[in-house]
């Protein structure tokens, strides 16, 4: 019945537009029939041009006064700072650039509308105009380019220097596992070839490799603010990607390779919860979920900030809810927390 | 090179006289004359459209409903949502194969093959193709890898549905998601039969390009359409190989048991004997086609736009050589920028940087295109037809979407917005409404020529304004979900309470996108219609200067009745005056190619 309901509401619709062009058409009985723009065409047409640079400043203008809260708080990594302030720049310029490129040409297309009186000038070609639009672009482009190098030479430089906590960051369809290195801070070899479910040796450590006794196997990401933390990221069936959006860090997860990505957090998870933005933004999502309560549906329970690990490559059926929350603590509450985790070893002992 | 191509054209026209006896087959189904195999992948290519932007409205509505139940997608989807709810594997497929069908069917196939096919031997002055017969094959190997790909979404346990890029693992096992059985089989088979299509059509393009030019039609005074159409088929020879090679291998990992992109895999309770493979490898060959197909789908529509706006300006282009000079340019950058697509794959750090360099340059080419595009309407006397609409909507969202390439082209930037919706408006606006508008500009443009009726012009002018108003209302706002940290293809964003503020922006993209969608319904109108019932077309209705106006409206065999006209000057005379201000055809402000200059006049531009 449905789909027979839409045909026919189809159908109508385009009876309806048929009609109107008949109109349409039937109230320009004086006009040439050629199909080819009139004086009234270019003239209308003209304006709405101009009507529609309006248009696109207006939909800038709105979304930003309504959509640039729903943007990320301020980064919480130390290198998060540079990346914020090299967005904004290049954010700076694509403003300028689009602004003043749109107002060009939709104003020429409005301005320059055709009249039959008007006389188009012949002007090919000028050497020095066409110069100047590839020489400022070459500028601008190059310092972009030097800052952003600079800056992804720095995030990309992963080394043992100020005594980093090393974590590998496994990932499955369709959950994450953290592994914290332990007191040696060396993470033991694994191998999917070592996974034994039966044991409880799910991200197949070697059970022969000494580093791996202390390793700490757990669900939930701690992290002790203001150090470094050294990622190395697994997957054990298809690619992955762990995306940490708060602290401006993103990395593939891919099966048969070990890839890495590096930041130290500057903001624990209790300061960040007292940031006015983030203030404003429980609010207002709790206002919505309250609003959802209140219609019965589920899914509604008021929700409290904190930072999370999402997967951001298509893994199959349910990547849309394939995350891992992320605590980023004083040294001290890290330290117990860790403290209170059983290690790989221990696990290993009580499973036999 | 002309005294070939002119012997050519001199043996062409003594055969002229007895006519091929053409049955119906012939003369519509198995064509080889360029006009009717430009025919059939238009409309092959807005059947395959149709297809992929009803794939489009399903899933965002899904987006901004979640989970919530509609009639009509039980009513097309079928077991996919039971009681009406979209079930999240069949989400997946829909994104994948809409990515697929746009990209590969709608906007190289139905563009590329429609305006190569039409324009080149009309406007370069030859009778046909260099050989009909490839370019005949080539439209039937596309017609079967859309029959397959369309066969695909029939298969028990779904189509494809690794996302329109099909990495591997996810696209290489089968007990990964349902989509990678049978579904991802005829997805790469309808690949693989596509890759040949293209390549014998890009091949066929070149040839022609180079040999078949009439007399006096050299390089620089080709129109820039043919120079855009001849760097596109270059760029396809180029990558759409290499492609081949991706496909192939995946169907070996696939179906033989060999490990090119498989290793270190446990899934499903049992480790897999893969070992040694990279999906990175497969990424990098994927990605050397997949970034140059964004060019070989905008470069065609960039063509088109300089052409289209220099007629209805009544204006030479801007700067003639250095729009040629840019499409070279990105066309050669195009094909060493493909890892930035890749900067957190995984790959070498170091590699990103080397992109990121290569990347930002080619926004050299395209701001001279952009600035010379602006310049060509200053002071013109802008005829607002369709299809000029569309060419200076093209500008204005190829400017938009190009805009924010500096933050994707840049590795550092790219970490936090890399695989977000930032990314889905940045290439929709960029390569999906620029070439769209550059395909709809060009139907306008040569309805004409093609079906030698007028296409409605107040029908074009409604479906315009419509288009363009929606297609910033879906694409600006999605910036915003994409700086908000929002994953693209998530099935539903309600499993982030941090997401939930952005509910009502996935609401008003979708109005939008819907509204967007029923324009489209007027243009699949005025374009039925205007076959069969459109006003007759005058010879040469925009008043242009180029050669495929000087044929008769009626399509004929060899394209013209006599011989072939020899051309004196580019294609961009408009408005063009002697030294007293008068035009140098008085009373008309376009000198025709076939035109040979006057005493004292000066050849400007090549």
């Amino acid at each position: 019945m449905t789909p027979l309901l839409t045909i026919v509401v189809l159908v109508l619709v385009a009876i309806a537009i048929w009609q109107m062009t008949k109109i349409f058409e039937l109230s320009q009985i004086r006009a040439s029939n050629s199909q080819v723009a009139s004086e009234t065409d270019n003239k209308y047409n003209g304006y709405l041009m101009f009507a529609f640079l309006i248009f696109l400043y207006g939909i800038t203008i709105f979304s930003f006064w309504k959509y640039s809260k729903v943007l990320l708080p301020e980064a919480a990594s130390e290198h998060g700072g540079g990346y914020d302030s090299l967005m904004a720049l290049s954010f700076v310029i694509i403003f300028i650039v689009q602004t003043l490129t749109q107002f060009l040409l939709h104003y020429f297309a409005y301005k320059y509308r055709g009249d039959r009186e008007r006389k188009a000038l012949f002007y090919a070609d000028n050497d020095r105009l066409e110069f100047i639009w590839t020489i400022i672009p070459v500028i601008v482009l190059a310092g972009l380019i030097l800052w952003g190098l600079y800056a992804w030479t720095n995030i990309m430089d992963i080394n043992d220097e100020d005594d980093p906590l090393t974590i590998e960051l496994y990932a499955q369809q369709f959950n994450w596992t953290a592994r914290y290195a332990g007191n040696d801070n060396v993470l033991g070899d694994a191998n999917v070839r070592m996974i034994d479910i039966d044991n409880a040796n799910i991200l197949g450590l070697d059970n022969a490799d000494p580093n791996a006794a202390d390793d700490i196997i757990v669900k939930e990401l701690h992290l002790p603010v203001g150090r470094k933390v050294n990622f190395k990221m697994r997957s054990q069936d298809v690619l992955h990607s762990a995306y940490m959006p708060h602290f401006r860090a993103q990395m593939n997860c891919v099966p048969g390779m070990i890839t890495q990505f590096s930041f130290t957090p500057t903001i624990t998870t209790a300061e960040m919860r007292q940031n006015p933005d983030v203030v404003d933004k429980v609010k207002r999502v709790n206002g919505i979920r309250a609003e959802k309560a209140a219609k019965g549906m589920d899914n509604t329970d008021p929700w409290e900030f904190d930072y999370i690990l999402l997967c951001n490559k298509i893994c199959g059926k349910s990547h849309y809810n394939m995350q891992m929350k992320i605590i980023v603590e004083t040294e001290e509450e890290y330290n117990a927390w860790i403290a209170s985790q059983q290690t790989f070893g221990k696990s290993m002992a009580s499973a036999q | 090179m002309s005294v070939t191509a002119h012997a050519h054209v001199e043996d062409h026209s003594d055969d002229h006289g007895h006519h091929h006896k053409e049955t119906f087959v012939t003369k519509y189904i198995f064509s080889q004359d360029h006009k009717m195999i430009s025919k059939q992948y238009l409309i092959t290519g807005l059947i395959m459209g149709f297809i992929g932007i009803m794939m489009s409205l399903l899933f965002r509505m899904q987006l901004a409903w979640p989970g919530e139940a509609f009639p009509i997608f039980e009513a097309i989807l079928g077991k996919w949502a039971p009681g009406g709810v979209m079930d999240a594997d069949v989400y997946l497929a829909l994104v994948t194969i809409h990515g697929t069908i746009m990209v590969f069917f709608v906007l190289t196939a139905g563009l590329s093959g429609t305006f190569s096919n039409l324009l080149i031997p009309l406007q370069i002055g030859a009778r046909d193709m260099a050989s009909g017969f490839l370019n005949m094959v080539s439209y039937w190997l596309f017609f079967v890898s859309s029959v397959i790909m369309v066969i695909s979404l029939f298969v028990e346990a779904g189509p494809a549905a690794a996302g329109w890029t099909v990495y591997p693992p996810l696209s290489a096992l089968p007990m990964a998601q349902p989509g990678s059985g049978m579904g991802m089989t005829l997805w790469l088979v309808a690949m693989a039969i596509f890759i040949a299509s293209s390549l014998l059509g890009s091949l066929n393009y070149i040839v022609t390009v180079i040999n078949l030019r009439t007399k006096g039609m050299s390089m620089t005074r080709l129109p820039l359409t043919i120079w855009a159409f001849f760097v596109t088929a270059i760029i396809g020879v180029i990558s759409f190989p290499v492609l081949l090679s991706a496909a192939l291998l995946l169907i070996m990992d696939r179906s033989f048991g060999t490990s090119f992109f498989l290793s270190d895999i446990f899934i499903q309770g049992e480790v897999l004997h893969y070992q040694g493979g990279s999906p990175v490898l497969y990424e990098h060959l994927f990605w050397f086609l997949g970034h140059p197909e964004v060019y070989i789908v905008i470069l065609p529509a960039m063509g088109m736009v300089s052409e289209i706006m220099a007629v209805n300006s009544r204006k030479p282009i801007f700067g003639y050589r250095a729009m040629i000079a840019s499409i070279l340019a990105i066309a050669f950058l195009s094909t060493i920028v493909w890892g930035h697509h890749m900067f957190i794959s995984g790959m070498n750090p170091f590699l990103g940087s080397v992109f990121t360099f290569t990347t930002l340059l080619i926004a050299i080419p395209s701001a001279v295109k952009a600035f010379n595009w602006i310049t060509t309407l200053w002071k013109g006397n802008l005829q607002l037809n369709p299809g000029m609409l569309f060419s200076i909507g093209m500008v204005s969202t190829f400017i938009s979407g190009g805009l924010t390439g500096i933050i994707l082209g840049d590795s550092t930037l790219d970490i936090n917005v890399h695989d977000t919706y930032f990314v889905v408006a940045h290439f929709h606006l960029v390569m999906g409404i620029s070439a769209l508008y550059g395909l709809f500009a060009g139907v306008y443009h040569w309805f004409p020529k093609m079906f030698g009726k007028m296409m409605n012009k107040n029908l074009g002018y409604v479906h315009f304004w419509i288009t363009a108003v929606c297609s910033y209302g879906v694409f600006f706002p999605m910036h915003f979900v994409g700086m908000a940290g929002v994953p693209r293809r998530y099935y539903e964003n309600t499993a982030f309470p941090m997401f939930d503020d952005l509910t009502d922006i996935q609401v008003l993209m979708t109005v939008f996108a819907l509204i967007a969608a029923g324009a489209q319904l007027i243009f699949a109108f005025n374009f039925i219609r205007s076959i069969f019932y459109g006003n007759k077309a005058v010879q040469n209705p925009w008043k242009s200067t180029s050669l495929e106006w000087t044929t008769p409206v009626e399509h004929i065999h060899g394209n013209w009745p006599g011989a072939i006209p020899e051309v004196h000057r580019w294609p961009y005379d408009y408005s063009k005056t002697d030294d007293n201000g008068e035009y140098i055809i008085p009373g008309q402000d376009y000198v025709p190619q076939t035109m040979p200059l006057y005493e004292g006049e000066e050849e400007l531009q090549h």
